[in-house]
């Protein structure tokens, strides 16, 4: 090992599949002098390095490119992701001293119950104090927090009821073993923050999982540029280091990292992300070019104007901020349910206590069935419904590439009746692919490939993408070179052969390439942005689902119309980001709660404002931060799955909210009639919450 | 009675080590990366290197 000073990196490797791949990867990382050690996260599809501090992002990245994966570097992550999984750890916590102290009141307990009596009864009663209380206290204080603050606004929440019951609860409890009484409902305290506690946890886990996965996407794109220093030499600088008066050198196929003004090179830009503009545009010197924006053909030198958070358009940014106000007035389904739920409590827990004492019982029995009562409608299998069918629907979607952020998105989605859906990016790939690679004869595929797969133009990509599914190999060619801005040269059986820009500008703006032997052309190959291969069929998924689609793009009617067509579809063209808000709010009037697709800076207000939202991996910065979810990978289909896994959750839901009720219909009037018994309440409470996690699990299979 | 004397300081002391053996796991990050954990059982080591 070096004596120079290591640091810590993060990447997020999206394509770690196997136990192949974390070997591949930790094994063959350490094999470069300067990379220390390697550890692989399956879970979060994340690697960790150590390396010698002056190694370069590029090398890194080559490294991983080297063993045939694609990383993104993870930025350290930003301080309120940290307090986040402090919150869950801090819960996670929270539950094992709770479950400690259940099974330990527990095993105390049932000898309770199994009959011991005097002295021994009292021993026990007191052991379970002494184990009960400091777990209320350290367990109980996300209840306490939440109740405190819901009370100082004036308002009530579900943890008002479990506050106030979980005290009153050890408070008659110590009364009872103080005065060596019967029944002493300790074990009942720990269980009830027991479950609540593993409910808490469960919902804190989704949000934190979707989270990682999101962070991990976020850095997907222009994370750094080559600087070109004032000595002449070029060195890589992070997105977040960028400064004004810059220069940036941005090879064809970088995204740009910052925004600026070109000062060299002239080449064209795919502005999808930004506007949703299929056609790339040509810049040269002195035009304005904006960070996330793809350079697609020549090198360009770019002398940064704005960097980092200055870059998003003020515009868009003022529009979103707008937007998101609807979406927060959105109140979850569990505090619809507490709103009810919570003073109907109280008001049982105060008629039990009146009732009985004006039927003579004396203070100490009232209190006790009050007590009894809370106990028994405390809303244990309600904690435990929302999170838990939550976490499970959420899981099996992470499966199938699908990132929910929380449990309200889930609800939202489950609403919606109408999708306004982005074209660019979206509907289609958003990247441009070869057309036409089926009428190319064997050899010519296979000499294009050899020149294609020397480069890392997107249009090379693309063809050596394309090709790669018609099963040809390479041609063998030797003294492969690449002048940027035109192509690739070659020589094979003595000719010489060339890939690159057509000769003939016939074909005008629309991205093309040529390849030619001996300066003869010989094949011209066409690219344009395609359809995801199931778009048709997630449309028509939806539809059958009730949900009517219409598309809503920022492109030309031109580029819209046959993608229209083909889906079938009404579309809207040429909107800007105020059209497309515009648009919701019409939907809205009428009554519909919209999905909104998209993937653009563009569509970032209307992410925000529909009444639920998703991006495609793909998407931009801006995209993905306001959509409510995020799916992953080629294929559009995810979009209508979400939907029916939404409203598949929202169902069982609703169930168990019903299962919950049904339960205290039959238990309350046993708490009632002073029945409950600290055993009754155990068996009762256990028992709702299996039932209520068993329900739930049934969304396991739900997503075929 | 007497037997309680030991037996229940015994069951709350081994209740009390499986309490802090979680927690120890949760610090030393045991938990992070469940699915990997699985999977790390297919991965051969290469010769002369530590995991």
């Amino acid at each position: 090992m070096t004596a120079t000073a290591l640091v810590e990196r993060d990447f997020a490797v999206p394509d770690i599949r196997c136990a192949g791949c974390i070997a591949k990867l930790e094994q063959g990382l350490v094999r470069d002098r300067r990379i220390a050690a390697a550890r692989v996260n399956f879970t979060e599809k994340r690697v960790h390095l150590s390396c010698t501090a002056d190694t370069d992002m590029p090398d890194l990245i080559g490294a991983f490119s080297n063993l045939g994966f694609e990383a993104h570097p993870i930025g350290s992550g930003p301080e309120e992701a940290d307090a986040e999984a402090e919150t869950s750890r801090e819960l996670l916590r929270a539950v094992a001293v709770s479950g400690f102290a259940m099974m330990n009141i527990m095993l105390l307990s049932v000898s309770v119950w199994s009959g011991a009596a005097g002295a021994t009864r009292d021993l026990f009663h007191w052991l379970s104090a002494a184990i009960a209380l400091p777990t209320v206290v350290y367990a109980g204080r996300p209840f306490f927090r939440s109740a405190w603050r819901a009370l100082r606004h004036g308002r009530t929440n579900m943890d008002v009821p479990i506050s106030i019951g979980v005290a009153l609860v050890c408070a008659i409890s110590m009364y009872e073993t103080a005065t060596s009484g019967p029944h002493a409902y300790f074990d009942g305290a720990a269980m009830l923050l027991f479950f609540l506690l593993c409910g808490r946890w469960l919902d804190s886990v989704m949000r934190d999982r979707a989270r990682g996965g999101v962070t991990a996407l976020l850095r997907n794109m222009g994370t750094g540029a080559m600087v070109l220093g004032n000595d002449g030499r070029s060195r890589w600088v992070d997105a977040t280091a960028l400064e004004p008066d810059m220069v940036m050198l941005v090879a064809a196929g970088e995204r740009l990292s910052a925004d600026g003004v070109v000062i060299g090179g002239a080449s064209q830009l795919d502005l999808s992300l930004l506007t949703g503009e299929s056609a790339p545009q040509p810049v040269r010197p002195d035009d304005r070019v904006h960070a996330g924006t793809l350079n697609l053909d020549a090198p360009i030198r770019v002398c940064v104007t704005a960097a980092g958070a200055d870059t998003a358009i003020a515009d868009i940014a003022r529009l979103m901020g707008e937007a998101a106000q609807g979406k927060s007035r959105y109140v979850r389904i569990a505090d619809r349910a507490a709103r009810l739920y919570a003073p109907a409590v109280h008001c049982l827990a105060l008629i039990a206590f009146a009732g009985w004492m004006i039927a003579g019982a004396g203070w100490h029995h009232s209190l006790l069935i009050a007590a009894a009562v809370l106990i028994i409608t405390c809303p244990c299998a309600l904690g435990l419904a929302v999170p838990a069918a939550q976490i499970v629907a959420a899981g099996e979607l992470m499966r199938a590439g699908v990132l929910i952020k929380d449990g309200s998105a889930l609800e939202r989605l489950a609403e919606v009746d109408r999708a306004l859906v982005d074209k660019t990016g979206t509907l289609t790939l958003g990247r441009p692919e070869a057309i036409g690679l089926e009428r190319l004869d064997i050899g010519v595929k296979s000499l294009i490939l050899s020149l294609s797969q020397a480069s890392r133009h997107p249009l090379s990509e693309a063809l050596t993408r394309g090709l790669q599914a018609y099963d040809v190999r390479p041609a063998e060619v030797k003294s492969i070179r690449e002048t940027p801005g035109f192509g690739i040269e070659a020589h094979w059986a003595g000719r010489v052969v060339t890939l690159g820009r057509p000769q003939d500008a016939v074909l005008g703006d629309a991205l093309a390439t040529e390849l030619s032997v001996d300066g003869r052309t010989v094949a011209t190959i066409r690219f344009a942005d395609r359809l995801r291969p199931d778009a048709a069929e997630a449309v028509d998924a939806l539809g059958r689902q009730g949900i009517e689609s219409m598309i809503l793009s920022g492109d030309r009617a031109g580029a819209v119309a046959p993608v229209a067509r083909e889906l079938g579809l009404t579309a809207q063209t040429g909107m800007s980001p105020q059209d497309k808000l515009a648009a919701i709010d019409r939907q809205v009037a009428l009554g519909h709660k919209v999905l909104m697709i998209g993937d653009g800076l563009n569509d970032g207000p209307a992410l925000a404002a529909g009444h639920a939202s998703m991006a495609p991996g793909s998407a931009s910065d801006v995209g993905k931060n306001a959509a409510d979810c995020i799916f992953l990978g080629d294929r559009l289909m995810p979009v209508a799955q979400t939907v029916r896994m939404a409203r598949r959750a929202q169902a069982i839901v609703r169930q168990n909210f019903a299962l919950a009720i049904g339960y205290n219909m039959i238990a309350v009037p046993l708490a009632f009639l002073g029945f409950v018994t600290p055993l009754v309440a155990a068996i009762a409470m256990s028992g709702s919450s299996l039932i209520v996690v068993g329900n739930a699990l049934r969304l396991k299979w739900a997503i075929q | 009675m007497n037997g309680l004397i030991f037996l229940i300081p015994i069951a709350l002391g081994l209740g009390l080590l499986g309490l802090a053996a979680f927690f120890w796991s949760l610090k030393k990050g045991q938990f992070d990366d469940l699915d990997g954990a699985a999977l790390r059982i297919f991965v051969e080591d290469e010769e002369g290197r530590e995991s």
